[in-house]
C-alpha cells in the first residue's frame, strides 16, 4: 500500500545553513559527569562558534531527544537557555527515538515554510553515561504509600508487603515495549528473514570503520565537529573515539554473538554502541538566509516517515521510506549521489538495502510496480556511519544532516538522501538538494 | 522586576495627596495604620539629607500623635530602594567635631523616638537599605524584605572612615549577636534577603509584588498583638561568647587583632567600632549611643574619613560617562587573546551581560582563559552567588574560537595579545578586515603609545587604550587612553563598556606609560635602586606596607612579572632620561634569564608553592609561636637566586634602614610624577589622577590619592622633602615645575581639601 504522494507545496524553502555536532564519546567516557542538556549546549555553542551567529536571530528551537532525564523532560528548551538563545524563543523536544533529531529538523522545515519562523536551531542531545533508572514498581508503591502513613504499625504493614527483589533497581534497555524484544533480538530476526550472513556484517562493519577513520585522517569530519571543552579542566575533547581504522573482517570474525549466542550473526563488533553526544542544526528560510548573507549548503527539500509492524518491520524504516520519497519527487536511485542511513545495526544495514532492490517487496509491502534498486555503496556512508561513529539516539539525525549537506557541497552533486530507522518499527527519509551549485 | 504597581499607586495618591510641596516623604493612612513613604521628588534615590530629617520628625510625629493610628509601616516608593543611607554632604559641610556629633545625635534622638513608641512600626525594605538607611528600619519594630537582586541591607561607613552614627553600632549587635554586626560593620558588606533573615537582621523575607500590603497587614497584627518579633535564639557557642563580660572581651580582642593585621593599624575607624560596640554591650544602649555620637564626631573629622570621602565623591563623579552616552547600546565586545588579561576582560564582560566573541591562537589558549572565567564563576557558585545554571549561561556568552565568525557584530573588539608592537599592528590589521567600519578598536596596553599601535589602523579615529589592571575581575580601574585622533563616538563607546563592565573608568591622553603605568615607573625605578642598597625585601615590602601600599613593592613586581617590569622600563627609559635612577637594569634582565619572572614561574624575588607545603608538627609549632607572640608568618621565603644576582650586580646588604626616607623616596617619586602628568596634561584633573593611582596601583587609600597627600602635607612640605632628597639622591627627585607653583601660592589641587 503505497502511501497516496501529495504534491510537493511549492513556496517558501527550506535551508541548511550550518551544522556542527560535539565528538561522539563512548558513554561513561569523559562526558560522563554531564547532563543531556549539558551536552546540548555544548553542540550549540559549538554551532554558534563555527558561525558567529547572533543567538537573537534565532525564532525557534527543536531539539530530539530519546532517553528522558526527569529533570529535563523538555530539553530542547534548557539546551536552549543554557546556550543564551534569547529567552522569548520557544523550544520544545522531539521524541521518536533514532530519528528524533530528524523530527526536529522536519518540524522546524514546516515552521519555516508555513511562514511562523525564518530562523530555526535544530538537533538532538543524548547520554547514556547516566540512565534514569528507577526503582521497581512495587517499591515506587510503597514508597507513595508511606508518605500517608500514620505511626510505625502502617510503616511495618507497607514495608511487610515487600519482597528481596523489590529492592532491584529498573535499568531501563533498548526493548520494544510493545513486543518485548531488544533491538538485538530484532534484528537477528530480520537478519534471518532477509538472508544476512555474518560474513556480510562484518564487511560492512568493518567498512563503516575504515571509512570514519579515513574521513577523521582526510579532515572530512573535523569540519563538522566543534571541540569542546569541558570544565573544570578545560581540556579538549576534539575527535570522535569510536571509529578503528584497523578493524578487519577477521578481528570482527572472532566476535562472539551478543543477542542469539547460538545462532545469532550480530556482534558487539557490528552493531553501534552506547554512545554520548549532541547535534546542533541551523535551519533558515532561504530569503533569510541571503539576507544574512550566509551561504545555504542544503535545500531540505521534501521529507516522509512511515511505519509498519514492530515485530516484523522493526530496523526497516529507510526501506519502506525511501522509496516513496523519491517516488514522490519523481527522482530514481540514480538522481541521487549522496545517501546517509543510520547504522543501527550492520546486519540490518544490508537487510535494508536487499529490500530496496526487492521488487516483491516493493509490490507487496509498497504497493509500487518495482524496487528502486541497487544504492551503490560508493554513495552510501561514505565517511562512517553509527556503527564507527557511535550513536547517540537523539543526536544521529542531526550528524546525518550535516554530513549530507557538507558532502553533496564537496562533490558538487545535486541530490542527497538522509534516512533512519527507529523503534516502533518507523522511518523517515529526507530529501536533500545542493544549494551550492 | 518593579515594586507593586498597588505600591506605585497609592505612592501618586500620596504624591497627589500633598501637592504644591514637594515632599520627601508622604504620609497616607490605611485603616488604623499610618504609612509613610520615603520618595525624594528631587533625586533617584532617597538619602537622609536635611529635608528629609526634618520631615522624618513630622511624620513620627504624626504616628505618635495621632490617636487613629494605632500601627506604622515605613515604605519608599522609589522603584528599586528604601534609603542608600546619609547624604554625605552635610558632613562635608561640617567644621568641627561637635557639628559632626551634633548631627549623630539629633538622628539618634528621633529614631530613639520611634523604637519607643508603643505603637508598631515595620519596615518595609524594597532595594538598598545602606548606612543611615538600615539604622532607621534597625528602630523598626518589625522588618520585611523583598527577595530581589536589588535588595541588599548593610552599614558600609567604614569604608568612608567612618561609623555608623545613627544608633547602628548599638542597636545592629544586640538584633543579629556581636560577632555578626561586627563583621557587617568592619567590613561594610551587603546582606542579601536570605542571609538576612538567617541571621535575624529581617523577620521576613517576601515576594517583590504587594511588599507595602504585607506590610500593612504585619502592622495591623503587631498592635493587635497578633504577631510579634522573635528574639535570635543564641547558639551555646554564641551564648559562651556574647552573654558574659568574659567571652566579650575575646570576641573583641580578636576583632582588634583582625583589624590590626588588615589594616596595619592605619585606620581609625575599625577601631572606634569595636571601642562603641564594646562600650555600648558592656555600660548598656544610654552609653553606648553617647560613645557613638562622641567618635562618630571625631571621625568625621580626620584626614582619613576626608581622604576616602573624596575617592567616594570622586568615584561617584566618574560614574558619568564625560564623553555623553554613546551612539550605540554595546551589546557585542570581541577580545583578542585569552591569556590572563583577555579572559578577565572576557569575564566582566559575560558577567555584566555582554555576549563576547573571545579569539585565541589555540584550543590550549581559549581552554585556558575559560577556565580561568569558569572558576571563578564556580567560586562564586559556591558561595550561592549564582547557580549551577548562571554559571553555565555566563560561560555560554564567551564565544570560543579561533576565527573572526561573528566579529561583524562586535561594536568593539579589546585586544590583548602580547605586548609587542609588530604584533599589534599585525593584529590590527587582521581584525580590521572583520568588523565593521564603526567598530571601536582599544588596545589593553599597558605601556605602548596608543598613537604608535594606531598608526597600523585603517581608522585611527577607532583606537584607543583600555588598561585594565590584573586580575581584570578584582581590580576597579580602568584607564582610557585617548589619542588626538581618538573621536568623540569612540572615546563615548569605550568608556561605557567599561562602566557597564562595573569599573571605575578614568580617562587620560596617551604618552609614555600614560597616567598609572608612567606614575608607577619610577616608584618600581626607586624600589631596585633601594633593594640594590641592601633593605632585605620583607622589610621593604612591610616598610610600604606601613605607610599604606596594601603590597610590597617588592612582592608587586612579583606579581606583575620581572619580565613585564624590566620591558616597561626599557621601553621607557629615553622618555625618562635623568629622572631614571642610575639603577642597574640588567640586574632585572638577568633575573629574566635566570627564569626568575615572579609569581607566574614560581620563582621571582620570593619564591611560590614549592612543592607540598611543610606541614610537619615542628613547623605547625613554630608558625604557631609566631603568631602567639606577634611575629606572624613571614610569609614567603625569599629566592637565594634573586639575592646573588643582585650581589652580582653590585648589590649590598644589611646596613641601616631609614623607614621614613624610604617611605619618602618610594611615594614622592610617585607623587611627584602624578602632578607633572597634570602639567603635561596627561590628566585632565587631580580626581582622575588620585583614583587612578588608588584603584589602579593601590595607593594608600586613606591618603587619598597623590594629589590629596600633597594638599594634605601641603605642596610646600612636598617641595621641600623631594630638594632635600635631590639633594642626597640626584636629579630625579627634582620637584616639578607645578608642584613648586603650588607651593609658592599655597593653592591646593582640590578647591575643598581642608
Amino acid at each position: 500500500m503505497a502511501k497516496k504522494a501529495p504534491k510537493v507545496t511549492k513556496g517558501r524553502e527550506a535551508v541548511l545553513v550550518a551544522g556542527s555536532r560535539t565528538p561522539f564519546l563512548k558513554s561513561n567516557g569523559a562526558y560522563r559527569p554531564f547532563m543531556a542538556h549539558d551536552l546540548g549546549r555544548f553542540a550549540v555553542q559549538g554551532l554558534f562558534e563555527r558561525t558567529g551567529l547572533d543567538p537573537a536571530l534565532i525564532e525557534l528551537v527543536v531539539m530530539g531527544t530519546v532517553v528522558q532525564d526527569p529533570r529535563t523532560s523538555n530539553v530542547a528548551r534548557e539546551i536552549a537557555l543554557g546556550a543564551q538563545v534569547p529567552q522569548r524563543v520557544p523550544a520544545f523536544t522531539t521524541t521518536l527515538a533514532c530519528i528524533s533529531a530528524n523530527v526536529a529538523a522536519t518540524t522546524c522545515v514546516e515552521h519555516i515554510r508555513a511562514g511562523q519562523v525564518d530562523v530555526a536551531l535544530c538537533g538532538g542531545t543524548e547520554t547514556f553515561s547516566d540512565p534514569p533508572i528507577r526503582l521497581s514498581k512495587n517499591l515506587r508503591q510503597a514508597l507513595v504509600k508511606l508518605q500517608k502513613a500514620k505511626g510505625p504499625a502502617d510503616y511495618l504493614a507497607i514495608l511487610g508487603q515487600l519482597s528481596p527483589k523489590d529492592v532491584i533497581p529498573d535499568i531501563p534497555s533498548a526493548s520494544e515495549f510493545s513486543t518485548g524484544l531488544t533491538m538485538g533480538q530484532g534484528c537477528e530476526r530480520l537478519a534471518r528473514r532477509w538472508g544476512v550472513t555474518r560474513e556480510e556484517t562484518d564487511e560492512f562493519a568493518a567498512r563503516s570503520h575504515v571509512l570514519a577513520d579515513r574521513a577523521w585522517k582526510e579532515g572530512l569530519l573535523a569540519e563538522e565537529v566543534a571541540p569542546v571543552q569541558l570544565p573544570p579542566k578545560f581540556d579538549t575533547v576534539d575527535k570522535d573515539n569510536g571509529p578503528r581504522g584497523d578493524t578487519t573482517v577477521e578481528g570482527l570474525a572472532k566476535l562472539k554473538p551478543a543477542f542469539d549466542k547460538k545462532h545469532g550473526i550480530i556482534t558487539a563488533g557490528s552493531s553501534s554502541f552506547l554512545t554520548d553526544g549532541a547535534s546542533a542544526v541551523l535551519l533558515m528560510a532561504e530569503e533569510r538566509a541571503s539576507e544574512l548573507g550566509y551561504d545555504a549548503k542544503a535545500k531540505i527539500k521534501d521529507y516522509t516517515y512511515g511505519a509498519g509492524d514492530p515485530l516484523e518491520e522493526l530496523l526497516m524504516g529507510p526501506a519502506f521510506t525511501i522509496p516513496v520519497l523519491l517516488e514522490r519527487n519523481g527522482l530514481s536511485v540514480d538522481d541521487v549521489d549522496v545517501w546517509e542511513i543510520h547504522e543501527a545495526f550492520a546486519a540490518q544495514m544490508v537487510a535494508n538495502l536487499r529490500a530496496l532492490k526487492d521488487d516483491t517487496f516493493a509490490k507487496e509491502r509498497l504497493g509500487m510496480k518495482k524496487a528502486i534498486g541497487e544504492i551503490p555503496l560508493e554513495k552510501l556512508n561514505v565517511w562512517g556511519g553509527s556503527v564507527s561513529v557511535g550513536h547517540p539516539f537523539g543526536a544521529t539525525g542531526g550528524r546525518l544532516l550535516t554530513t549530507a549537506a557538507h558532502r553533496l557541497n564537496l562533490s558538487g552533486k545535486k541530490y542527497a538522501v538522509v534516512a533512519g530507522c527507529a523503534a516502533g518499527g518507523q522511518g523517515s527519509a529526507i530529501l536533500l538538494e545542493n544549494a551550492q551549485l | 522586576m518593579t515594586a507593586t504597581t498597588a505600591e506605585k499607586d497609592s505612592s501618586q495618591k500620596s504624591a497627589k495627596k500633598s501637592a504644591g510641596a514637594a515632599n520627601a516623604i508622604q504620609l497616607e493612612k490605611v485603616g488604623e495604620v499610618l504609612v509613610i513613604t520615603f520618595d525624594d521628588p528631587d533625586a533617584k534615590v532617597n538619602t537622609l539629607s536635611e529635608k528629609f530629617s526634618a520631615e522624618l520628625k513630622d511624620a513620627f510625629d504624626a504616628l505618635l500623635n495621632d490617636h487613629e493610628v494605632k500601627a506604622g509601616v515605613l515604605i519608599s516608593g522609589k522603584k528599586d530602594g528604601f534609603i542608600a543611607g546619609a547624604d554625605i554632604k552635610m558632613l562635608q559641610a561640617c567644621r568641627s567635631a561637635q557639628e559632626v556629633e551634633r548631627l549623630s545625635r539629633d538622628m539618634q534622638a528621633e529614631l530613639d523616638k520611634l523604637e519607643s513608641s508603643k505603637k508598631p512600626v515595620v519596615a518595609a525594605i524594597h532595594g538598598q537599605a545602606l548606612g543611615g538607611g538600615l539604622e532607621v528600619a534597625l528602630a523598626c519594630h518589625y522588618r520585611i524584605c523583598t527577595e530581589h537582586k536589588k535588595t541588599v541591607m548593610g552599614l558600609p561607613e567604614v569604608m568612608l572612615g567612618l561609623l555608623p552614627g545613627g544608633g547602628g553600632t548599638q542597636r545592629l549587635p544586640r538584633l543579629v549577636g556581636i560577632q555578626a554586626a561586627l563583621d557587617m560593620m568592619l567590613t561594610g558588606k551587603n546582606i542579601r534577603p536570605k542571609k538576612a533573615k538567617k541571621m535575624g537582621l529581617v523577620d521576613e523575607v517576601v515576594l517583590p509584588y504587594g511588599l507595602r500590603e504585607v506590610a500593612i497587614e504585619a502592622a495591623q497584627k503587631l498592635a493587635a498583638g497578633t504577631l510579634k518579633h522573635k528574639e535570635r535564639e543564641l547558639s551555646p557557642q554564641d551564648r559562651a561568647l556574647e552573654d558574659n563580660f568574659a567571652g566579650r572581651a575575646i570576641v573583641f580582642r580578636q576583632a582588634r587583632a583582625m583589624v590590626e593585621k588588615q589594616t596595619n593599624g592605619l585606620y581609625p575607624a575599625p577601631f572606634a567600632i569595636i571601642d562603641v560596640v564594646e562600650h555600648g554591650m558592656n555600660k548598656g544602649m544610654k552609653k553606648g549611643l553617647e560613645e557613638e555620637s562622641r567618635r562618630f564626631g571625631e571621625l568625621g573629622m580626620t584626614p582619613e574619613s576626608a581622604s576616602l570621602m573624596s575617592l567616594f565623591f570622586g568615584q561617584t563623579a566618574l560614574k558619568k560617562n564625560r564623553f555623553g552616552k554613546p551612539d550605540v547600546a554595546t551589546q557585542t565586545v570581541g577580545v583578542l587573546g585569552a591569556g590572563l588579561m583577555g579572559a578577565g576582560i572576557a569575564m566582566v564582560s559575560t558577567m555584566k551581560g555582554y555576549r563576547v566573541h573571545l579569539k585565541d591562537i589555540s584550543y590550549e589558549g581559549l581552554g585556558r582563559g575559560r577556565k580561568q572565567i569558569w572558576d571563578e564563576l564556580d567560586r562564586r557558585r559556591k558561595r550561592k552567588a549564582m547557580t549551577a545554571f548562571e554559571r553555565d549561561q555566563t560561560m555560554a556568552n564567551v564565544v570560543a574560537q579561533l576565527d573572526y565568525a561573528g566579529f561583524n557584530n562586535c561594536d568593539v573588539v579589546i585586544e590583548a595579545v602580547f605586548e609587542d608592537l609588530k604584533l599589534k599592528h599585525r593584529v590590527i590589521e587582521e581584525v580590521e578586515q572583520h568588523i565593521h567600519d564603526d567598530c571601536v578598536f582599544a588596545s589593553n596596553t599597558s605601556a605602548l603609545p596608543i598613537t604608535d599601535i594606531a598608526q597600523a589602523s585603517k581608522r585611527p579615529e577607532n583606537v584607543v587604550g583600555m588598561h585594565y589592571f590584573s586580575p581584570v575581575h578584582k581590580m576597579p580601574l580602568l584607564e582610557v587612553i585617548v589619542t588626538d585622533k581618538t573621536s568623540k563616538k569612540a572615546s563615548a563607546l569605550a568608556v561605557d563598556v567599561g562602566l557597564k563592565q562595573g569599573k571605575t573608568v578614568i580617562v587620560v591622553k596617551d604618552g609614555p606609560g600614560f597616567y598609572t603605568t608612567r606614575i608607577l615607573a619610577p616608584y618600581m625605578d626607586e624600589a631596585a635602586v633601594i633593594g640594590m642598597e641592601g633593605v632585605e625585601f620583607h622589610r621593604f615590602d612591610q616598610i610600604m606596607k606601613d605607610f599604606g601600599f596594601p603590597v610590597g613593592p617588592i612582592a608587586l613586581l612579583d606579581e606583575v612579572g620581572i619580565d613585564v617590569g624590566a620591558h616597561v622600563a626599557k621601553d621607557m627609559a629615553p622618555f625618562f632620561k635623568d629622572r631614571m635612577a642610575a639603577a642597574d637594569s640588567d640586574a632585572l634582565d638577568a633575573m629574566v634569564k635566570a627564569g626568575f619572572l615572579g609569581r607566574k614561574s614560581k620563582k621571582g624575588f620570593f619564591l611560590y608553592d614549592q612543592g607540598p607545603k611543610k606541614k610537619d608538627a615542628a613547623h605547625q609549632i613554630v608558625s604557631m609561636l609566631k603568631k602567639a607572640v606577634g611575629q606572624g608568618d613571614e610569609g614567603k621565603p625569599i629566592n637565594p637566586g634573586a639575592l646573588e644576582i643582585f650581589k652580582a650586580h653590585g648589590g649590598k646588604s644589611g646596613g641601616k634602614v631609614d623607614v621614613t626616607e624610604i617611605q619618602h623616596r618610594m611615594a614622592m617619586r610617585m607623587v611627584n610624577e602624578a602632578v607633572m602628568c597634570l602639567e603635561d596634561g596627561i590628566l585632565d584633573n587631580p580626581v582622575d589622577g588620585d583614583i587612578g593611582a588608588v584603584f589602579g596601583l593601590g595607593f594608600p587609600p586613606f591618603r587619598g590619592g597623590p594629589f590629596r597627600y600633597v594638599d594634605s602635607i601641603g605642596a610646600g612640605r612636598a617641595v621641600s622633602i623631594l630638594e632635600k632628597l635631590a639633594d642626597k639622591y640626584g636629579k630625579r627627585f627634582a620637584p616639578t615645575g607645578l608642584l613648586v607653583e603650588h607651593a609658592k601660592s599655597g593653592k591646593k589641587f582640590h578647591p575643598d581639601a581642608k
